[in-house]
């Protein structure tokens, strides 16, 4: 298996250009979380043509509803959410120049038709892998939404999240082409 | 007649939700040995790998195994020679589930259907109630995420549809689901009874530690067969691609209508969240 690739927030046209499926990629620095209610407090907020709560322009979005840190710990337990819910909301979000999504499970047509438009990669983290994410997470901040308990939205600074590219901007999805690969009539 | 007091449920209840949240069982960590040695994705063994290393930490550091610590799912078998004290054992059960994610610093993902408002503490619990011979309680936890719990299901089949149906079916079922629910899965089945009693099947044969026989041979050759089915799928961990789709398929079976052929599949993450007690 090849060595994995580094990316740091914000990422350039260049950056997820390189990006095939099935690569691993190790991302540090900046990144956004947000999952169901949060998106659509975003959406109703483009919709108004009002100011996002942070700059979405090359930003990665990590599809997360933490547990609450415990004393003395920096982030919560911190796996993926399944993304399907929010494929209703992504297209409009990569238009704005959102870069990356971090989630699992597969994603709807409309959202890989944009990330092939607009260029952008959705990648997974390992779904249940909770305790192992939360230590990759130097600090956390909320951002927005206060009141959604888990899903605020939290600007993370991050060190070595492990990911692993399913969409890249050329229309290929691992989940289809893994399992092609590995089913038995 | 044994006197129990409802605080000692309370207690208790409060310490199993935060075991069954950070302590996954030895069963499962064997699981995953086993299906390291037989994944031939790279990124799949890696995968298993990533998960043992998340329970080893969630363990050490007393930490959720995962963000969603669950609805939480209570099976109370309680003797009849039992007589409770202090209190309502339901309100003592809620109390005992509130206290455990406050303490346990667990995720509280219960809502209100319409609103989405939070209920706050992870309650109302869900209880299965059984009154059983002798004058003990046993109580077991066992944390539902909702990833996988929104790719279960519930059909009626025709009895001409057969075991044939029952394999059709589940593996339709787990091949729809994809890569949403966690893979490697575990598949819980409800053979028989009727509407609500075949979920109850499904869900409670995912208590049986992973590795053990069905008791029925014909329901464990079944197992057997599905579950060679499901891992021809190509899922693969994490829906990667791979061999290891689900750990095991569970089976439960129970008489039916003449007329019915009640079939549930509950599907399981990886993350197979137990613990009992027994007062």
């Amino acid at each position: 298996m090849n060595e994995p690739i580094r990316l740091r927030p914000p990422l350039t046209d260049k950056d997820v250009e390189k990006l095939k499926i099935g690569d691993r990629v190790l991302i540090s620095g900046v990144i956004y979380t947000g999952r169901d209610a949060a998106h659509k407090r975003l959406i109703d907020l483009l919709k108004g043509k009002k100011d996002l709560p942070f700059d979405i322009k090359g930003q990665i979005i990590y599809f997360v509803g933490p547990t609450p840190a415990k004393p003395g710990q920096i982030f919560g337990s911190a796996g993926p959410t399944t993304s399907y819910r929010m494929d209703a909301y992504s297209p409009s979000l990569i238009e704005r120049g959102l870069k990356g999504m971090i989630g699992k499970g597969m994603r709807s047509e409309a959202v890989k038709e944009a990330m092939k438009k607009y260029k952008a990669v959705y990648f997974a983290a390992t779904g249940g892998a909770g305790a192992l994410l939360a230590k990759r997470v130097k600090k956390a901040e909320i951002v927005a939404y206060e009141d959604l308990g888990p899903e605020a939205i939290r600007r993370l600074e991050v060190e070595d999240l492990p990911v692993i590219v399913v969409n890249d901007i050329f229309g290929n999805d691992l989940y289809i082409e893994g399992e092609k690969r590995y089913r038995k009539e | 007649m044994r006197e129990i007091d409802v605080k000692l449920i309370t207690e208790k209840v409060r310490d199993l939700c935060m075991k069954a949240n950070t302590d996954l069982g030895e069963d499962v960590l064997q699981a995953f040995d086993r299906a390291m040695g037989e994944e031939e994705s790279p990124l799949g063994v890696e995968i298993l790998k990533e998960l043992k290393e998340n329970a080893r930490i969630a363990k050490e550091e007393k930490v959720p195994i995962c963000q969603d610590t669950g609805f939480a799912i209570l099976f109370i078998e309680l003797g009849q020679d039992v007589h409770l004290v202090g209190g309502n054992l339901n309100e003592a059960i809620q109390e005992g589930v509130r206290q455990g994610y406050k303490d346990g610093y667990l995720r509280k993902s219960i809502c209100h259907p319409f609103t989405r408002a939070n209920t706050g503490d992870n309650t109302p619990a869900i209880i299965h109630t059984e009154v059983v011979a002798g004058d003990k309680i046993k109580m077991t936890v066992a944390p539902k995420g909702g990833g996988s719990e929104n790719m279960s299901r519930v059909t009626m089949l025709t009895p001409s549809d057969g075991i044939e149906g029952i394999k059709r079916f589940v593996v339709q079922r787990v091949k729809e689901s994809g890569s949403n629910p966690c893979p490697p899965t575990i598949v819980g089945v409800g053979i028989g009874g009727n509407l609500e009693q075949v979920a109850l099947l499904a869900k409670k044969s995912l208590l049986r530690p992973l590795g053990s026989k069905n008791p029925d041979p014909e329901l464990d050759q079944l197992e057997s067969e599905i579950l060679t089915e499901i891992n021809h799928l190509g899922i693969g961990p994490q829906g990667l691609g791979g061999r290891t789709t689900s750990l095991a398929v569970h089976i439960l079976m129970m008489p039916c209508h003449i007329a019915s052929f009640p079939l549930a599949v509950n599907i399981q993450c990886h993350a197979q969240r137990h613990k009992e007690t027994i007062i």
